[in-house]
């Protein structure tokens, strides 16, 4: 018991292993830091900043900075969490969110995150992007207007399905969006399957298996009934 | 000074209320009257002003004005900007107030595209060429959620939002709470 290592994390002690991060040791402890564009199943990206965390007094991006023992880490406080919300209603108007017409609706993450730290409002001007989608491939829907550019399909194409289907491209708000490495720049012209991890790893509603809308109700998904913050230890989709 | 010793306690003033639905589908008010006979409890203490069921055209002097839809033309926005100057409290109910809904999906076309495919080049519908009736509002190049006219005091998601969730609103506004909803109570969709 004397050798666990261990910080602190809103008060609580959290024991690491040399090398975990903030994150994945909180994941283990089953405690929930907001998070968009990590996953535990590939390398942080550290690009959303949800997961921002207080260390020793100090601004960090809890899926990257490794824990240390000792250290203090002020996960969700009023202030933290009001700069989230801030990010999160930045996602919001960036893109095009509209939840009712989603079919990810009920089993998004976005959504989730927005619920849990009860975001009421866009707050700012909406954006309204024009993104056209992809319907090209024959099994798969790219719905770009809910991209958050969290770039795991990135990751998942190329990292465990060897096929770098997609690409981050482009400048500015509106005009970063994910690509399609084909000629046609269209997914039914690359070796896309719907069996690809990437085809099951969007955090939002980009990525949409055909023929499959609305198998469970709007009501009874993921996170309908129970809040993110309760299911840190169910394996991510 | 000279009140009668025994009078009976004054009742309690009702809160004004005016409702109205702007770029919106009337589906916040279906869900509104969905609180069932809870309406009779809400009548003992609040009074309507302008809303659907007194069918007064113009909004006076309200403690609390809801709101449903977005603004897609230009009497949208008289009649949000009226809300405002009237009442106390204002609150977006519904997806569509709050981020343009349905109704902005029509933002990345242009809206003489819009009305041209639909009243003239569509097969199947009458061709008698755009309305432009002058009682006919103009509509705005983009809807607008109302957060982007007019200072709004409290948001209720939902597509629409659910029965027990504006009662949740409005049961803690009359208490003179601020309101909150609880994980189940909160969907956008």
């Amino acid at each position: 018991m004397s050798n666990e290592l261990t910080f602190q994390l809103d008060g609580e002690d959290i024991s690491f292993t040399p090398g975990q991060t903030i994150m994945q040791a909180a994941k283990a402890a089953g405690v929930y830091i907001p998070h968009l564009c990590w996953h535990p199943d590939f390398p942080a990206h550290g690009s959303c900043k949800l997961c921002t965390v207080k260390v020793n007094g100090r601004f960090g991006s809890s899926c990257t900075m490794e824990a240390q023992a000792g250290m203090s880490v002020e996960n969700r406080t009023a202030e933290l969490d009001d700069k989230r919300r801030t990010l999160l209603q930045m996602f919001f108007v960036e893109g095009n969110h509209f939840c009712p017409s989603c079919e990810k609706s009920g089993n998004c993450t976005l959504q989730a995150t927005a619920y849990e730290l009860k975001m009421m409002s866009p707050h700012f001007d909406m954006f309204y992007p024009d993104r056209p989608v992809d319907a090209s491939h024959p099994d798969i829907l790219l719905d770009f207007n809910r991209c958050i550019m969290c770039s795991l399909c990135v990751t998942a194409s190329r990292e465990v399905d060897g096929k770098n289907v997609f690409a981050m491209g482009g400048r500015g708000i509106l005009g970063r969006r994910i690509h399609i490495n084909s000629e046609s720049g269209k997914l039914a012209d690359t070796d896309f399957a719907v069996t690809d991890r990437a085809a099951s790893i969007c955090p939002v509603g980009v990525i949409l298996v055909k023929r499959k809308g609305f198998a469970v109700p709007i009501g009874e998904r993921q996170y309908d009934k129970t809040p993110i913050n309760e299911q840190v230890k169910e394996p991510t989709a | 000074m000279n009140a009668p010793m025994n009078a009976a306690p004054v009742a309690a003033k009702k809160l004004k209320v005016a409702t109205t639905s702007l770029a919106g589908c009337f589906g916040c008010h279906m869900s509104f009257l969905d609180i069932d006979e809870r309406i009779l409890k809400l009548l003992e203490l609040v009074e309507f002003d302008r809303s659907p069921i007194t069918d007064i055209k113009h909004c006076g002097p309200c403690d609390l004005g809801l709101i449903e839809g977005g603004l897609c033309n230009a009497e949208n926005v008289h009649v949000l900007r009226e809300f405002r100057k009237n009442c106390k409290i204002l609150v977006a109910v519904g997806a569509c107030a709050i981020n343009g809904g349905l109704p902005a999906q029509r933002n990345h076309l242009d809206l003489r595209d819009i009305l041209e495919e639909v009243y003239q080049t569509e097969a199947g519908i009458s061709h008698g060429g755009i309305p432009n009736d002058p009682e006919l509002p103009l509509p705005l190049n983009q809807v607008h959620p109302i957060h982007e006219v007019v200072k709004v005091d409290y948001f209720l998601p939902g597509c629409p939002p659910p029965a027990d969730a504006i009662w949740k609103l409005l049961t803690d506004l009359l208490a003179g709470r601020t309101p909150t909803l609880g994980h189940g109570l909160m969907h956008y969709d």
